[in-house]
């Protein structure tokens, strides 16, 4: 008995040891290969021989464009969190604690709006957007964008009121609050893990963004970090530059690693969020 | 269940009170209209707190899409038979866009086509094994819990644009993938090792994902049915296929759902892993953009509007196969609203059971 219960135990920590590799290994190599040199990029060995950032000092050289791509995803996927969560606050409120007729079908569709393609909507958009002259602006970026981060922060933010006791609010209304006062005073205050936690998931989705960024614009200096990043030159036209994209991967990952190791418990919440009700 | 289901009487007539008491109004008549009143103003509020969000959705994702239809009955500018210049215009085609994906010009459309349910069914199917296996193995953990779940995130975090770049990277060549097998294969060029190496990576990628929503489902079992499954003699295989499977599947459905509705417009990965334009791993995603970038808008339309069909039928299949399963509380309370007000005065007790 005893004998099977070890056997068990280490099968357990063998488990644990697989998810956890499967999950890093992938994201190691690409932290071990941006610290390798140019010479010793096709190196396989699992350690770096001689650690070297030159493919870092790579990313920052002026002709790629690196510091002007993080800015411009930071300015698109910031603005485009912003005006979802002020947005979803409201909605998702109204969703949680009202009572209203189509209210089931209005949340269907705007949690269906969330799993469109979002092909079909940037063919219809760049054909506008070209017309209009909008294309290499934030707002040809925005625009798109809010329609998977609205209504993923509505989807959140729903779950998250509705978690709160009722009778907080109803006890502010009682002590003469009207439903505004308490939304204001009783429900944002207590809420704010949950709008933080949303804003966080709203803000990955919408710095992961690739296609809209990618059909949107033509020119380098709009460019978001992704599509800078795969379109990074080499030396010559045929060489991809490995190590330099690697890095900047890593530069343009690591922030969120941070960020999601920091918030885990809530984020991991945040991403079950009505799935396990 | 989270909320409970006598607030609503009260929730709804809470501000009307006050409401109503500022605005001057009398007493009122009978309790009846009072009630009446009081979701007639709640259904003000809601529409004042939810019409924003509409309405940006209506502009960022209806119209496009009837403007999409529209376009997808357009071709693409040409030269005009009459004068031989290139015309101005887009010629109105009708449902030629459509009509072409069966005729020579519907290889590229059909092999995009098998190439995104080829993606979905594989990807998906291998994500859920593996992301039942990891949550199972996290729900045991208990040392090393918060490691895993931190490990387990990351994938998630890594956007896909560069998970693709950090893929063909690792199928290089010259890459370690090639000397892992101590083989040459040439990973990112056509066939079908290309599809290998993009399922490889979407797996990858997503099946933590899975993982932690099963997780979600299984941290709600309670601990009693396994006990009782134990004490009627249950050994763990029997315990999987007849508690934990079933108890997790409402959690397993949606997750499974999301991964498909998202696997059917894969891009990114494919994109930069392999590349634009190219048979073995080209999407209806990839196809659409591409085609709309050489500004041959009205095909890219038509396909659009073929994959949002597409993308629509699986989740309309999804909902009529496992209907309540997959929408259980999304909208809390869902009964029309003069039932509700009829239960909540009869029975709330049966409310709360049934939501």
């Amino acid at each position: 008995m005893t004998v099977t219960v070890k056997w068990r135990t280490w099968l357990l920590y063998l488990g644990v040891a697989a998810v956890v590799a499967y999950c890093l290994a992938p994201f190691y190599w690409m932290l071990v290969s941006s610290l390798r040199r140019t010479s010793d990029i096709f190196d396989t060995s699992l350690f770096p021989s001689s650690v070297s950032f030159e493919n870092y000092r790579a990313v920052f050289s002026p002709s790629q464009g690196f510091g002007r791509a993080l800015l411009n995803s930071l300015i698109v996927s910031g603005i485009t969190t912003m005006l979802a969560l002020l947005l979803a606050t409201f909605t998702a409120y109204a969703m949680a604690r009202l009572e209203f007729r189509f209210k089931r079908l209005i949340l269907t569709l705007i949690i269906a709006t969330s799993m469109f393609p979002v092909v079909s909507i940037v063919v219809p958009l760049l054909k506008l957007f070209t017309d209009i002259g909008w294309i290499n602006t934030y707002q040809a970026m925005i625009v798109p964008s809010m329609s998977f981060v609205l209504p993923l922060a509505v989807w959140n933010l729903t779950t998250f009121f509705k978690q709160m006791p009722d009778e907080l609010e109803e006890a502010a209304m009682i002590d003469g609050c009207t439903r505004g006062q308490a939304f204001r005073k009783i429900i944002i205050p207590i809420a704010a893990p949950g709008i933080f936690t949303t804003a966080i998931i709203a803000f990955i989705a919408a710095w992961n963004e690739f296609l809209i960024a990618l059909s949107m614009t033509n020119k380098q200096s709009i460019q978001t970090a992704p599509v800078a990043i795969s379109k990074f030159t080499g030396a010559t036209q045929f060489d991809i530059p490995f190590g330099s994209q690697m890095a900047a991967g890593v530069l343009v990952t690591v922030p969120l690693v941070i960020m999601v190791l920091i918030f885990q418990r809530r984020i991991v919440a945040g991403l079950t969020a009505g799935a396990a009700k | 269940m989270v909320d409970t289901k006598i607030p609503p009487g009260t929730a709804a007539g809470g501000p009307t009170g006050t409401a109503g008491g500022r605005a001057g109004e009398p007493t009122a008549p009978v309790q009846g209209s009072r009630r009446a009143w009081a979701t007639a103003a709640s259904g003000r509020t809601a529409a004042l707190l939810v019409s924003p969000t509409l309405l940006v959705l209506t502009v960022v994702v209806l119209y496009p899409t009837i403007m999409a239809f529209k376009e997808s009955l357009y071709g693409t500018k040409g030269l005009d038979p009459k004068t031989g210049f290139i015309s101005d215009t887009e010629p109105f085609v009708g449902l030629q866009n459509y009509t072409d994906i069966f005729g020579q010009a519907g290889d590229r459309f059909w092999n995009a086509f098998w190439n995104t349910s080829f993606f979905t069914v594989v990807t998906v199917g291998l994500e859920t094994l593996i992301g039942v296996a990891m949550a199972l193995i996290m729900h045991k953990a208990f040392s090393g819990r918060a490691l895993v779940r931190a490990s387990i995130l990351i994938p998630w975090a890594v956007p896909t644009a560069i998970s693709g770049l950090l893929w063909r990277w690792i199928f290089n060549s010259d890459g370690i993938a090639n000397a892992l097998i101590g083989h040459q294969v040439l990973w990112t060029t056509e066939g079908f090792h290309a599809k290998i190496a993009v399922v490889i990576a979407e797996v990858w990628k997503t099946s933590p994902f899975i993982g932690l929503l099963v997780l979600a489902g299984l941290q709600v079992i309670p601990k009693e049915v396994y006990e009782a499954a134990r004490i009627d003699g249950a050994g763990p295989l029997a315990q999987f296929w007849r508690i934990t499977l079933p108890l997790v599947k409402p959690a397993l459905l949606v997750a499974v759902l999301f991964r498909c509705l998202d696997a059917l417009r894969m891009f990114d990965l494919p994109y930069l892993l392999i590349g634009a334009q190219k048979n073995s791993v080209e999407t209806l995603s990839m196809l659409a953009q591409n085609e709309a970038s050489n500004v041959r808008f009205g095909p890219a339309a038509a396909y659009a509007v073929l994959l949002f069909l597409y993308v629509f039928l699986v989740a309309l299949g999804f909902v009529r196969l496992l209907g309540a399963d997959l929408i259980g509380d999304v909208g809390g309370p869902r009964r029309p609203k003069g039932r509700t007000r009829l239960r909540r005065t009869s029975a709330p007790s049966s409310a709360e059971v049934s939501a």
